[in-house]
């Protein structure tokens, strides 16, 4: 397909922390792509980046956070070239955001409905309420929330947090999005809950076309959500690749280390998997490929910087000791 | 089979908001406010053997927490009693009492919660072995070093802060804790959630030795099925503060018997499963103030029955070693004219 009809394109992206002990990159050279109607799984653990590139990605990087380097394209417009009025008018509107913390959409003093039908109309002022709220109404019914007329007057504290959840994938699905960034929606919900939810997202992206990223460090969510992966291990993507393809025939060794320590992939009451030592701290980051230190397959020729190549196509990975040659 | 270690028998739990000064004044003057319980645990039975894990799953609200905390000492039952090795723990006194009140230990969530912040790491797990005299005063720096050289800390940093360690270590400072009264039994609370998958598997892992050398019994409570299948003997699944299933961990994930747990057990993400359709439960979870009648779970099941919504279901043995509470059990007839 070519580039310029992918929803989203990403390339050289670079985000860097201005501390008092100099800066430090959060995210180093990213590059992304995701099309149309596609669900794209970015996994990593903590501070491995991947809230990063989200915020990166929405224009929600603040002081002392900076974006240093690279391009986002939407539907081909540079988001970093945007003003702030353009990029107002395209968040909410073509590319939204859900966050692990519902809360942190929703406006704890205001109705559910006043909430939703200012998302409409703040982008389409032609709209008029009683249209707006219908729409509003629609979309919780689409997302599964019992009664929606009557819950439209409801204000966020009096819905459980897999409601509150569902209220916030209602308000981003709203303007029917290009595109939507999920971080970690899901972790902090039980596993019913969690069903339903990942239910309906795989619904509406089917039904509507939107294009999804899903942000998690749980691969089996990613296994049944998502068409594609990018596992991103200390502000770097190590490897991209159809979701069978990095489940069944990891290249990267960290992949291959995250999928041997999930419990389930083990044999019961057997010593699990696991990767030895901790993430590094972004101010001491190992010189070359940072996951050195702690991979079993390194050699001194790990101490240079790595490039990302390719294994076949829709496959890349940054490893010179790969699990599966290319 | 080995002995009983801990029995909990019959165990509720009721938390009642007490009435405000408005509402006792109303009541005074004769009005009718009904104080609000929540009834947390019901009447909760269950029992750990010596060197056995217990995993003990469910969904938010279920109670799992609250029964754990009762056992570990921390919270006292409404109803019911706790057994250590056949003797009544509540009927113990004086030394006794807080002898066997450390068999007992338990590790949290969040070590940043439960880890005092201005302790350093080697006064927490120095305090409890002084204060119940676990080791005489001479040998009490060596008891320390041993405990924390076994949950794979270095005795080198006993003057750092809970916040100078990574999220793994400080899991092993909560370990490290428990471990230096020498329990018989730790109950693990989540104690896995909170950490990255690489570091999860770490953390397990130093469970499982720890059993294997000392010989401890675990009861390990946890919403994650994965790795309550992965390091218990058995399972016990709680649904809105009653029990509704209890099995040797391969019986019950062969042949799950309960809607609820075969539902949890399917809803499970897997890694094997690629590009599925969910097809979830539908419903919410009801709330613990007021919870349906009869089975709890009624509202959510496929097979609810006319007598789901009337009486409570008891919890039968259905296989050896395996009970459930479900009516479809006790009346085939009636669920095979409703299918």
């Amino acid at each position: 397909m070519p580039e310029e009809m992918k929803t989203l394109v990403v390339t050289g992206l670079r985000t860097q922390f201005n501390t008092a002990k100099g800066p430090v990159a959060a995210v180093r050279d990213v590059n992304l792509k995701v099309a149309r109607g596609e669900i794209v799984g970015l996994v990593g653990e903590s501070g491995s980046g991947k809230s990063v590139t989200g915020l990166s990605i929405m224009g929600l990087i603040d002081a002392p956070g900076e974006i240093t380097a690279g391009a986002i394209l939407l539907n081909g417009e540079d988001l970093r070239k945007a003003s702030p009025k353009r990029l107002r008018e395209l968040r909410g509107d073509r590319i939204a955001m859900i966050f692990q913390d519902p809360m942190m959409t929703l406006n704890p003093v205001l109705r559910i409905d006043t909430q939703m039908i200012e998302a409409i109309r703040v982008h389409d002022h032609k709209v008029g309420r009683q249209e707006a709220r219908e729409r509003c109404r629609d979309a919780l019914g689409l997302v599964g929330i019992p009664s929606p007329e009557e819950r439209l007057e409801a204000y966020p504290h009096e819905f459980s947090g897999g409601m509150r959840q569902r209220v916030a994938i209602a308000i981003a699905m709203l303007n029917r999005p290009d595109i939507i960034i999920a971080d970690e929606p899901t972790t902090a919900l039980d596993v019913t809950i969690q069903s339903q939810i990942l239910a309906q997202m795989q619904k509406l992206c089917r039904d509507t076309g939107t294009a999804l990223i899903w942000i998690t460090h749980d691969l089996t969510v990613v296994a049944g959500l998502t068409d594609r992966v990018y596992v991103m291990y200390a502000g770097d993507v190590v490897e991209e690749a159809p979701v069978e393809d990095l489940l069944d025939r990891p290249i990267h060794p960290y992949t291959d280390g995250l999928i041997r320590s999930i419990p389930s992939h083990n044999a019961p009451g057997q010593p699990l998997n696991q990767i030895p030592g901790i993430t590094p701290a972004l101010d001491r980051m190992p010189a070359g490929c940072r996951f050195h230190p702690r991979c079993p397959r390194r050699t001194d020729a790990c101490l240079e910087e790595i490039a990302l190549r390719s294994f076949g196509p829709a496959r890349e990975a940054r490893c010179i000791h790969p699990l599966v040659e290319g | 089979m080995s002995a009983a270690l801990i029995t909990a028998e019959g165990i509720s739990r009721r938390f009642a908001k007490h009435p405000d000064l408005a509402a006792r004044i109303a009541n005074k003057l004769g009005a009718h406010h009904a104080s609000r319980v929540v009834h947390a645990v019901d009447d909760v039975s269950l029992s750990v053997n010596e060197g056995e894990v217990v995993g003990l799953v469910g969904e938010s609200g279920c109670g799992k927490s609250t029964i754990g905390r009762i056992i570990a000492g921390i919270d006292s039952p409404s109803d019911g009693r706790i057994l250590y090795r056949g003797e009544d723990m509540a009927k113990a006194e004086g030394a006794r009492a807080r002898h066997i009140a450390l068999k007992i230990q338990m590790i949290f969530q969040d070590p940043l919660d439960s880890l005092n912040p201005r302790y350093r790491m080697g006064e927490i797990v120095r305090e409890a072995p002084r204060y119940h005299r676990v080791a005489p005063a001479r040998e009490l720096e060596a008891h320390v070093d041993s405990v924390l050289e076994r949950v794979g800390l270095d005795p080198r940093t006993k003057d750092r802060f809970p916040h100078q360690f990574s999220g793994g270590q400080r899991q092993r400072i909560g370990i490290a804790r428990a471990l230096a009264v020498n329990p018989e039994l730790i109950v693990c609370d989540e104690s896995v959630a909170s950490l990255d998958v690489s570091i999860q598997a770490q953390i397990i892992n130093l469970f499982m030795r720890l059993r294997r050398e000392l010989g401890l019994s675990y009861i390990f409570i946890s919403h994650d099925i994965g790795v309550v299948r992965h390091i218990s003997d058995r399972v016990v699944v709680m649904y809105l503060g009653r029990v509704v299933e209890e099995a040797p961990v391969e019986e019950l994930f062969a042949h799950a018997n309960h809607p609820y747990t075969q539902a949890l057990l399917r809803e499970v993400p897997r890694l094997d499963n690629r590009h599925i359709s969910f097809t979830p439960l539908s419903g919410e979870i009801a709330s613990p103030l007021a919870p349906p009648p009869g089975c709890h779970f009624h509202p959510r099941c496929p097979f609810a029955m006319d007598v789901c919504k009337r009486v409570r279901p008891a919890l039968l043995e259905i296989a050896p070693g395996h009970k459930s509470a479900c009516h479809l059990n006790t009346e085939p007839a009636a669920a095979a004219a409703e299918a």
